[in-house]
């Protein structure tokens, strides 16, 4: 076989193989180039008219059905009246959105550690990023009866505080995989003790009140949401995905990137700052809403495969599962409201086990 | 450059051309606090096939990975093309000098060409992600492997030997003048062995790529190696042609081995006969008699033509 016939999709190829491996077409302008892989390209357009799809749903559903003519008139701004543009612009929009943001951050994040670690559990659900946020969010509702924008606070210094443990134990003396799942538990354990005595401690609303911030909840989130998240992720999404190229090095074992030119601790410590910034920010604003950062990059990875880092596609993910479970929560039981995260743990945890009991069937791992 | 290099003389190899392009000078290598090379200085001979042999354990690996900067040494420090190398950008390093690890990782249901233009890292930017010149890299590597018939298959599906040409595919891939190579035959079988090492000797005759490579296999090593370095506990024993190196004293001191050194009728290079507790040397290979040793070579290849 000669250099030239390499490369080169052959006709020939069934359309499982191309499936599989669909050769990612080269785009070059001048001295700049980039590869795009179609498979990922026309997954990620799809989810993304999902979570379109979702967000309209979410806002015209409700006590007040608004019609899906007059959301797309309001959201597009060419229409709408003033009762449906309230209820849209005041409650059901920045909830939404605020759903949107913190699935895409969960998604992103998951999917950041488990490339990186190469261990479908490393996730920060369960590296200690999460229990982090609810010592901090609890400690305030608890002891301060403080207010939601204090409770975020509280759970972003949380957050905050369980990366640095994790940093300081897990990540500066070279990050092993089984090292940084193992921490992660054992540090969740320690903090999960805490959020077990101030719920003991608690006068029973607060405790309430606690409870759903733990289970994960949209309820009552606001344009003073949005607006943060949407500067944050801003910053760390874009970031992520130019750290993120230095994965597909990274998963080849460190002595290999380290070969390959990469700084691998430096590209490490990057990779899972951003990617524990983006669980903090986004528990910090809903709760740790269970299993969306562990699910959607599986969900991803199902969809995309290996070749693709696949971070837009599992932060699409995760808004989805984010914006449709919350519109369950909403009207499942209506009028009483579900916190997503139950929703989401419902779902997730069946997915996970079902993941479980195929690798182990397959005899491959995740 | 530091005040301590200024007037240092460029090492050169007595006999070879060129000047060494990677040396360690003085290095003590450690694992947290375990030494295992102390003080210890080679010069890799440019454009040559250098093999470094040695027990279990005697620190080759690690000097190894040393060279190839994966590993800080404690003190003393490996120079490429004279500068520092821990003081160069990793990707500098990394254009003109490739690592084969013993064991890389090859991420679950990778395909042949996805991990063989992974080797194009160094070369890459996030504006620059796949040139013209890292497609021919990429095809280039995959002939010159001949594993292009297999560019779709995933990775997982291989022989092991198939895997390795996949591995030293992205090495050639990477596109640098120096490539080292931690135990690349270990484990496979002796077809593939040979496979490999004839693929590395190309890469050195056709290309003038330096190639630096630890082995266990002392026959096979003598075969390719144009340099031989010979470890134990740390320290260099002996180097130089396989000739210089492999005599029944070396072989004693550095492996604790009794054995015979006879000619490798194919090669002519030295040809390390075990004795172990259960034989005694036939007549005709005891020391002192190499005139009988090379009689017989010259008989078995005549009678095997």
């Amino acid at each position: 076989m000669t250099a030239a016939e390499v490369g080169i999709p052959s006709t020939r190829r069934s359309w499982r193989a191309r499936w599989r491996d669909p050769h990612p077409r080269a785009i070059r302008v001048g001295p700049l180039s980039t590869r795009v892989d179609l498979r990922t390209l026309g997954v990620s357009g799809v989810l993304a008219a999902v979570v379109v799809i979702g967000l309209a749903w979410s806002v015209s559903v409700g006590d007040f059905p608004i019609p899906l003519r007059d959301v797309v008139g309001e959201l597009t701004g060419l229409g709408g009246n003033r009762a449906s543009s309230f209820i849209i612009q005041t409650l059901r929009l920045p909830r939404a959105l605020t759903g949107l943001l913190i699935g895409a951050a969960f998604g992103i994040s998951g999917q950041i550690f488990q490339r990186m670690v190469r261990n479908p559990l490393a996730s920060p659900d369960i590296l200690g990023v999460s229990s982090g946020a609810a010592v901090g969010a609890v400690l305030c509702i608890v002891a301060f009866a403080a207010s939601s924008t204090m409770v975020t606070g509280g759970a972003l210094v949380g957050a905050g505080l369980s990366v640095a443990a994790i940093y300081l134990l897990a990540i500066k003396k070279g990050l092993s995989s089984y090292r940084l799942v193992l921490i992660g538990i054992g540090i969740t354990a320690m903090l999960n003790a805490v959020v077990a005595y101030l719920l003991t401690r608690a006068a029973l609303y607060d405790a309430q009140r606690a409870t759903v911030w733990l289970t994960g909840s949209l309820n009552g989130r606001g344009w003073e949401y949005v607006r943060p998240l949407t500067i944050v992720l801003g910053v760390l999404i874009p970031l992520s995905l130019v750290l993120a190229r230095s994965l597909r090095s990274i998963e080849l074992g460190d002595d290999t990137a380290q070969g390959l030119g990469v700084g691998i601790r430096r590209s490490k410590l990057a990779l899972s700052l951003c990617g524990a910034g983006l669980a903090a920010v986004a528990t910090a604003a809903a709760g740790p809403v269970a299993f969306v950062a562990l699910v959607a990059p599986q969900i991803a990875r199902r969809l995309v495969g290996d070749r693709a880092i696949g971070l837009v596609p599992a932060g699409l993910i995760g808004a989805a599962i984010v914006v449709f479970a919350d519109v369950l929560a909403r009207r499942l039981f209506s009028p009483t409201e579900l916190p997503v995260g139950v929703i989401t743990a419902v779902v997730g945890a069946p997915y996970l086990l079902w993941l479980l009991a195929r690798s182990n069937r397959i005899g491959t791992g995740g | 450059m530091t005040s301590e290099q200024v007037g240092m003389e460029p090492i050169v190899t007595p006999g070879a051309e060129k000047p060494s392009r990677l040396v360690a000078d003085h290095v003590h290598l450690a694992y947290e606090d375990h030494l295992v090379v102390d003080d210890l200085s080679i010069d890799i001979p440019t454009g040559k096939f250098t093999v470094i042999v040695g027990p279990n354990a005697c620190g080759k690996s690690t000097l190894l990975r040393a060279l190839a900067r994966l590993l800080t040494p404690k003190s003393g420090s490996v120079l490429l093309d004279g500068e520092e190398i821990r003081r160069l950008p990793t990707r500098t390093v990394a254009q003109r000098l490739g690592i084969l690890p013993q064991q890389p990782i090859s991420p679950d249901g990778i395909t042949v060409t996805d991990l063989v233009s992974r080797g194009r890292h160094p070369h890459q930017r996030w504006f620059r992600q796949w040139s013209k010149d890292d497609e021919r890299a990429v095809e280039a590597a995959l002939a010159a492997t001949a594993i292009s018939d297999l560019a779709d298959r995933s990775v997982d599906e291989l022989s092991g030997g198939q895997r390795q040409r996949v591995w030293i595919a992205m090495a050639i891939a990477q596109g640098t003048d120096i490539m080292l190579l931690d135990e690349p035959t270990t484990f496979l079988d002796l077809t593939h062995q040979i496979d490999v090492l004839d693929l590395l000797a190309d890469l050195n005759k056709d290309n003038g790529r330096t190639v630096v490579c630890v082995l266990h296999d002392l026959n096979l090593a003598c075969r390719y190696a144009h340099h031989l370095v010979a470890m134990k506990d740390g320290a260099i024993v002996a180097r130089g042609t396989p000739a210089e190196v492999i005599t029944q004293e070396t072989v004693e001191r550095v492996f604790d081995l009794d054995a015979r050194i006879v000619e490798d009728p194919v090669s002519g290079t030295p040809l390390v006969v075990p004795i172990g507790r259960h034989h005694q040397p036939v007549a005709g290979t005891e020391p002192g008699s190499e005139s009988d040793a090379d009689t017989n070579a010259g008989t078995s290849a005549v009678n095997a033509s």
